[in-house]
């Protein structure tokens, strides 16, 4: 079934010159392995796919129920020189958010997952 | 522990001590220390800070002058740190081969040496503590890294030795977590954003540090906002790279290894922090001028908002094509529709308004002056129903941007000297 983001996870993004971090985190510990599963670098790249000039970055941190992400080329070169409303990346972290994943029925109802509407 | 530096402050600074060689420093942090100044003095409460921004000695003298005013003279020892300002060397440092190549772009300094403003090594936490030792009450640095600011007076109070990389890199995380004031303790807290009480009177954090380099994060009673593993949580995560590897100037701190939980109300213990040595490199800040941008706004209202909103800008490029204008970059947002979110925001075509924000960079100052007269005239001359101009025309802005580089740490020498 289909679940957001924005219902099992939290997130606070930030930024590094022209790279954005996202900073995912599960709403329940138990929400973590279906997040890190299911949230792939591959899947993120998409997501951002025309917003984002360069790759991105994957990194775990099952000990905060997080997974950590670096989208580079996502500032419009960055800092002073960017010239976007979020040059530094405040509001990348509910951008992720939007994304919807499919998890099977059972794991879902098991998780307690709640469905996206 | 106050930190007052953000990446391109040190050029800020450097051009008010070009205008008055007694300025270069943080201002603000002389009404800040005055207003601490009793607890210094009678409850012996230390202060560290890098206020000193390019100046940390006129800095020290003019906390020296409050303090006198205030009655306190003779009761404050003042270490100031130097030797993080490498803008007098650096011709010297790239004869001699340190390249201070652009870390994101590798790109040599030598691309913009001459529109260099500032450029300041990120110093650790040893000159802090020696400070400390030599019994400073107030201690005043140059560009020291943030996260030194906490971790140096944890080293000297439980006398950390130089390789006690995970009580070291526990001071890292701590530092982390607080540097950025509020942002811990609710501020900026998306999880559970309505229930947190109070944002008004928001408590700042605390940090109540062991010797084996556990801690608890808090914040005083009776104060607004929280503290609990998710607003923590969130500002471990902020600005974060690597996890793996939180480089430091002193210790390389493995944020995989943080393990927090609730202790009770508005307190959460953080622990199992592990460290490992640090590189042989120092990061450097380096500020240079990078040309001028301006940026201009008007704001489309239903019906059909966006569809006005993006003729406007068809209009206003084809008007600036017109004038011969060139820039390096023109940036075309509708805040409303797709500013913060892009297409993910989904199709906005029935908002009530939308915003046409248009920004241009250039190196070229009259072509940005140029369009920033181009905005008015659309009110009259562009699609209708357009309003929310009365903030008159855009202004240019100098751009000072950020030049990120390593250098090896063994040039970059720092002093303490304690002013009584």
């Amino acid at each position: 079934m289909k679940v957001r983001l924005v219902d099992i996870a939290h997130a606070r993004s930030g930024d590094k010159g022209d790279t954005a971090n996202v900073g995912l985190i599960a709403l329940r510990p138990a929400w973590y392995d279906v997040i890190a599963r299911q949230v792939t670098r591959e899947r993120v790249a998409e997501h951002f796919r025309g917003m984002i000039e360069g790759g991105v970055e994957r990194f775990e941190l099952p000990n905060l129920n997080a997974l950590n992400f670096l989208l580079h080329g996502a500032l419009d070169g960055g800092g002073t020189l960017s010239l976007k409303t979020d040059a530094q990346g405040k509001v990348y972290s509910t951008a992720l958010l939007r994304m919807t994943i499919d998890v099977p029925d059972t794991e879902a109802k098991r998780l307690e997952l709640p469905v996206a509407k | 522990m106050l930190d007052y530096l953000a990446e391109v402050t040190m050029s800020i600074l450097q051009k008010q001590k070009e205008r008055d060689p007694a300025l270069g420093y943080a201002r603000d942090f002389i009404g800040a220390i005055e207003s601490v100044l009793p607890a210094v003095v009678d409850k012996g409460v230390k202060v560290v800070a890098n206020a000193g921004g390019v100046n940390p000695r006129s800095c020290a003298a003019a906390v020296k002058t409050v303090a006198e005013k205030a009655g306190a003279k003779g009761k404050l020892r003042i270490g100031v740190v130097t030797g993080d300002d490498l803008l007098d060397r650096l011709d010297a440092l790239l004869a001699q081969g340190h390249q201070l190549a652009n870390m994101d772009t590798g790109e040599p300094l030598s691309t913009v040496r001459e529109k260099v403003l500032s450029a300041n090594a990120y110093i650790g936490s040893v000159p802090i503590v020696e400070a400390l030792g030599q019994n400073a009450n107030v201690v005043i640095t140059g560009r020291s890294t943030d996260t030194a600011l906490t971790m140096a007076p944890l080293r000297h109070e439980f006398g950390w030795s130089e390789n006690a990389w995970d009580q070291l890199a526990a001071g890292i995380v701590a530092g982390h977590i607080i540097e950025c004031g509020a942002q811990c303790s609710g501020g900026n807290c998306l999880y559970d954003w309505r229930s947190i009480p109070d944002l008004a009177n928001v408590g700042y954090p605390l940090v109540e540090a062991s010797p084996d380099g556990s801690f608890v994060v808090t914040k005083h009673p009776r104060t607004g906002g929280r503290v609990s593993v998710p607003t923590v949580t969130e500002q471990l995560v902020y600005e974060m790279g690597d996890p793996h590897s939180y480089i430091t100037p002193d210790v390389i701190a493995d944020f995989t290894t943080i393990k927090l939980t609730a202790d009770g109300e508005n307190r959460v213990r953080v622990y199992g922090v592990k460290g490992r040595p640090p590189t042989d490199k120092l990061k450097v800040s380096i500020a240079y001028e990078a040309g001028f941008k301006a940026v201009g706004t008007l704001v489309y209202a239903w019906p059909d908002a966006l569809d006005k909103a993006t003729l406007a800008d068809k209009v206003l490029r084809e008007r600036l094509d017109r004038l011969g204008l060139r820039f390096d970059r023109i940036l075309t947002e509708f805040v409303g529709a797709n500013a913060t979110h892009g297409h993910l925001a989904g199709d906005q075509h029935d908002a009530p308004e939308v915003q046409l924000r248009f920004g241009v960079r250039g190196s070229d100052r009259r072509a940005v002056e140029r369009f920033t007269r181009e905005i008015a005239p659309l009110v009259l001359n562009g699609p209708p129903s357009v309003t929310g101009f009365a903030g008159g025309r855009p202004k240019v802005e100098e751009i000072v941007a950020y030049w990120p580089a390593l250098i090896d740490k063994s040039v970059v020498k720092t002093t303490v000297e304690i002013i009584q």
